[in-house]
């Protein structure tokens, strides 16, 4: 796909979902002026952009969805239900035509075309007699431009005659701004300023515009592209545009239409080069004299009133031929602040930062060895400077998770029509960061636990009343920091997981034996389990066959996990927790032998020496608690003498404690996390490798793993040891 | 936004602008710059530290020197930022001021 069609596409996904938020608000009762502009300007900008690239299929189609927006707009016709749904319907239709469009295919085929005619025929009653015959409009074209006979003139420029409304500012508009629009058509051979209409001081109010210019203006544009530059504004200001060579008459029946004297704005137009003076003044004597033929003074009201009807015709023609050329200055404005930067390019600028802080290293490394206090500074400075281009790099990356949370209006509304529900979305957390690449691949496995909170967790409101609970179940999207994850939650209060029908399914599909006992969260855990599914209506919201262990297995992609806690008829918590970053990460480096580990320091809680190296459990009484934990030593069958004194780092992971058991620690070390090959994959325990200063390979702990090792661990022992163990009290110094 | 107003070695006030004059200042900088337009026979403005200037901007300058002719009062600005410069240039309103328009060294464009 071209790069244009490329951008294009991207910005109408924008534009669309922007469409849907302001509908879906719309719907709950939002009648903000605002939010209905907002909306017509996303489908408008579709259609404009859609007319610049030529994709006619979208353009024509989201022409309709604008004509309805339009009446809406104008208060002709007023929200409700059905139309929505319809307007709705249309966004996705657009996406539909989208996603043609990238598959490169410019002209839908019949069923999309039909598809299409459906949703156009249900927005038919929404459309007045008047829009639709506005709409019909659109093959008329270009205003006459009338060149004149004028002998021996050669002037080229258009003249703009423009006076901007007193509330352009407040309505934050800058006739500045418009004004330097207009030079991506042309060149702007002559400008005056007219401050005429600014009153005195005392009764100018500072926050009105009094501003107005005649501009020459050099350009191949036409009428429209160039009325459309002042295309916002345009309600609020006074706007007259002669075409190069106009007649003569033409330039006089303007003066005659300005607020200004006439004399000045003679003289305006001799000084930018519209007329000669003689010309001018023969024209105002001719003009004076028919007006004194005439009989009276009306006659010149009366040819303004020509030019003003004229001229008054334009705007609705504009509007309705307004297909092409919706480079919009409005939408410049915002965007001005953005730039977009290709996602490879970031990945390349991570890589290199990566690549930096591990040379960073490397030279702080050799600087203490070298033992030269300058270079030793040098180096220290570097690094710190290395660390904050990390973090910014790292942050350049981090995008906010509303966007992803707020699509799931659109699935609650859905799934509320659909099945009869009352679901009410509540999102918290909105504006928690994390990165983009995660934020990606998380959609889908959150999209089928939302789908399935709705679908199987929320009751029937019948269903809800006779349990007592209030009919509109609630279903809750939480995000939030939590120890170097980001946690993200989908809650419901719904009916819980039904712990002997996930006991009996399970039975039944083979994946426990009948007589085996499980723990409740053993038992809950099942879902997860291949090929299970406990609703046996299977509707089209979810239970397509892809179960919860598609969703497990995609987290676990990510580095991260999925739990649950769930209560009978009160509802279920589905927990996700992510690394917040897949590339870099602040780690602890440690050393058992001669071989060096690395733990996530967002994980690390303390670290305490561990004083009887000789006893043989696996737990020590930390503060009266216990602490379960792993000796690396044993665990990678590291070679070499057990050292006098080792080490405990605490580690902490979703509220879970535990230790591991290290030499020596060697403190905090930027780590750019290395995957392992895919013959490590399986491995447990080791979550990737880094590369230290020296060259030397050091691998990153998967704390997950080790502290769900242990806490399993420390269940069995408690299993067997039937729940009663006897804490010793033992040497453990902070 | 600050205003700081000191006399000159001629006698005349001046006034220097450091913020942006823009439509969310524009109640104090038109209160500002009448009141010294009206209090001063020979008021001068100082630009040079504006950083941003819009249409409002713009137009409040004008009234300014409106005002003082108004009065019969001398309103001089005598420093000119990149931006207030290159504003008054666009709309072609250098004449209109009558100030001479000062280049600050290692700026020629």
């Amino acid at each position: 796909m071209d790069e244009i069609l490329n951008v294009f596409s991207v910005e109408a996904r924008e534009q669309l979902e922007a469409m849907e938020a302001g509908l879906l608000q719309l719907e709950e009762g939002d009648r903000d002026p605002e939010t209905i502009n907002g909306v017509f300007r996303a489908a408008h900008t579709i259609k404009g952009g859609a007319g610049v690239v030529e994709i006619h299929s979208v353009e024509k189609f989201t022409h309709v969805l604008e004509n309805v927006l339009d009446r809406l707009r104008n208060g002709e016709i007023e929200v409700n239900g059905d139309m929505i749904s319809a307007l709705l319907l249309g966004c996705d239709h657009i996406g539909t035509l989208l996603d043609m469009v990238a598959s490169g295919e410019t002209e839908p085929d019949d069923e999309v075309r039909r598809a299409g005619e459906d949703i156009a025929e249900q927005l038919r009653p929404f459309l007045g007699a008047k829009a639709a015959e506005k709409a019909n409009k659109v093959t008329v074209s270009d205003a006459d431009v009338q060149r004149s006979d004028r002998e021996g003139r050669m002037n080229d420029c258009w003249h703009i005659s423009i006076r901007f409304g007193r509330n352009v500012l407040k309505n934050g508009m800058d006739p500045l701004a418009f004004l330097r629009y207009l030079l991506n058509l042309g060149e702007i051979a002559h400008l005056t300023t007219l401050t005429d209409a600014m009153p005195e001081a005392d009764a100018m109010d500072p926050e009105l515009c009094y501003l107005g210019f005649e501009i020459a203006f050099r350009s191949h544009a036409s009428k429209e592209a160039i009325e459309h530059v002042f295309e916002f504004c345009r309600d609020d200001c006074d706007l007259h545009i002669l075409p190069p060579d106009s007649k003569l008459e033409e330039y006089l029946l303007l003066i005659d239409a300005l607020p200004e004297e006439t004399m000045r704005l003679g003289e305006i137009l001799v000084k930018s080069g519209a007329l000669t003076r003689e010309e001018l003044e023969a024209g105002l004597r001719r003009q004076s004299g028919e007006g004194v033929g005439a009989g009276d003074t009306a006659a010149a009201p009366q040819l303004g009133n020509i030019l003003i009807q004229q001229q008054s015709v334009q705007p609705e023609l504009v509007e309705a031929a307004a297909t092409k050329q919706k480079a919009v200055s409005e939408k410049k404005a915002a965007e001005s602040s953005l730039i977009r930067v290709h996602a490879d390019k970031l990945d390349q600028l991570i890589d290199l930062v990566g690549e930096l802080v591990i040379a960073g290293a490397s030279a702080n490394l050799l600087a203490k060895k070298s033992g030269e206090a300058s270079l030793a500074e040098a180096t220290s400075v570097l690094s710190r400077l290395v660390e904050s281009i990390r973090d910014s790099a790292l942050q350049l990356r981090m995008v906010q998770i509303g966007e992803t949370f707020n699509r799931f209006h659109r699935v609650a509304r859905d799934v509320s029509r659909e099945l009869g529900k009352e679901i009410e979305l509540v999102i918290n957390g909105a504006e928690t960061e994390l990165d983009k690449s995660v934020v990606e691949k998380i959609g889908d496995p959150l999209m089928h636990l939302v789908r399935n909170a709705m679908d199987h967790g929320i009751e029937s409101p019948a269903a809800r009343a006779a349990a007592g609970k209030p009919t509109a179940g609630r279903v809750e999207l939480n995000a939030f920091h939590d120890s170097g994850s980001i946690v993200i939650e989908v809650v419901d209060d719904g009916g819980g997981l039904n712990k002997d029908r996930i006991q009996a399914k399970a039975i039944e599909k083979g994946i426990i034996q009948e007589g085996e006992t499980l723990s409740d969260q053993e038992v809950v855990n099942l879902i997860f389990e291949a090929g299970f599914s406990t609703v046996e209506k299977v509707t089209n919201l979810s239970g397509r066959g892809v179960g919860m262990d598609v969703v497990r297995k995609n987290i676990a992609a990510l580095r991260g996990s999925v739990d649950v806690k769930t209560e009978m008829g009160a509802g279920s918590r589905f927990t996700i927790r992510l690394p917040l970053t897949l590339a870099i990460i602040d780690g602890f480096l440690t050393g058992v032998g001669k071989a060096s580990y690395v733990i996530p320091l967002d994980m690390v809680v303390e670290c305490i020496e561990l004083a009887d190296t000789s006893v043989e459990r696996d737990y020590i009484n930390l503060r009266g608690e216990v602490l379960p934990f792993v000796r690396l030593r044993e665990l990678f069958e590291v070679s070499g003498k057990q050292p006098a004194r080792e080490n405990i780092v605490v580690v902490q992971y979703g509220g879970q404690k535990a230790g591991i058991v290290v030499d020596q620690l060697l403190g905090e070390f930027q780590t750019v996390i290395k995957p392992l090959g895919t013959l490590f994959r399986n491995m447990r325990g080791i979550g990737g490798s880094t590369i230290l200063g020296t060259g030397e390979v050091a691998l990153i702990l998967d704390v997950q793993a080790l502290v769900s090792q242990c806490a399993a661990a420390e269940e069995q022992l408690a299993h067997a040891t039937h729940g009663v163990r006897r804490l010793e009290s033992h040497g453990a110094a902070a | 936004m600050e205003f700081t107003t000191q006399t000159a070695a001629d006698g005349a006030t001046r006034m220097a602008i450091d913020g942006d004059l823009i439509i969310y200042h524009a109640d104090e900088i038109k209160r500002r710059l009448i009141d010294g337009i009206r209090g001063n026979e020979v008021f001068e403005l100082d630009l040079s530290r504006v950083g941003e200037m819009d249409s409002a901007g713009f137009q409040l300058l004008a009234l300014a020197k409106h005002e003082s002719r108004q009065i019969d009062h001398t309103l001089r600005i005598v420093g000119h930022s990149p931006a207030v410069r290159e504003i008054i240039e666009f709309f072609n309103m250098v004449a209109f001021f009558g100030d001479p328009l000062v280049i600050p060294a290692g700026e020629h464009a």
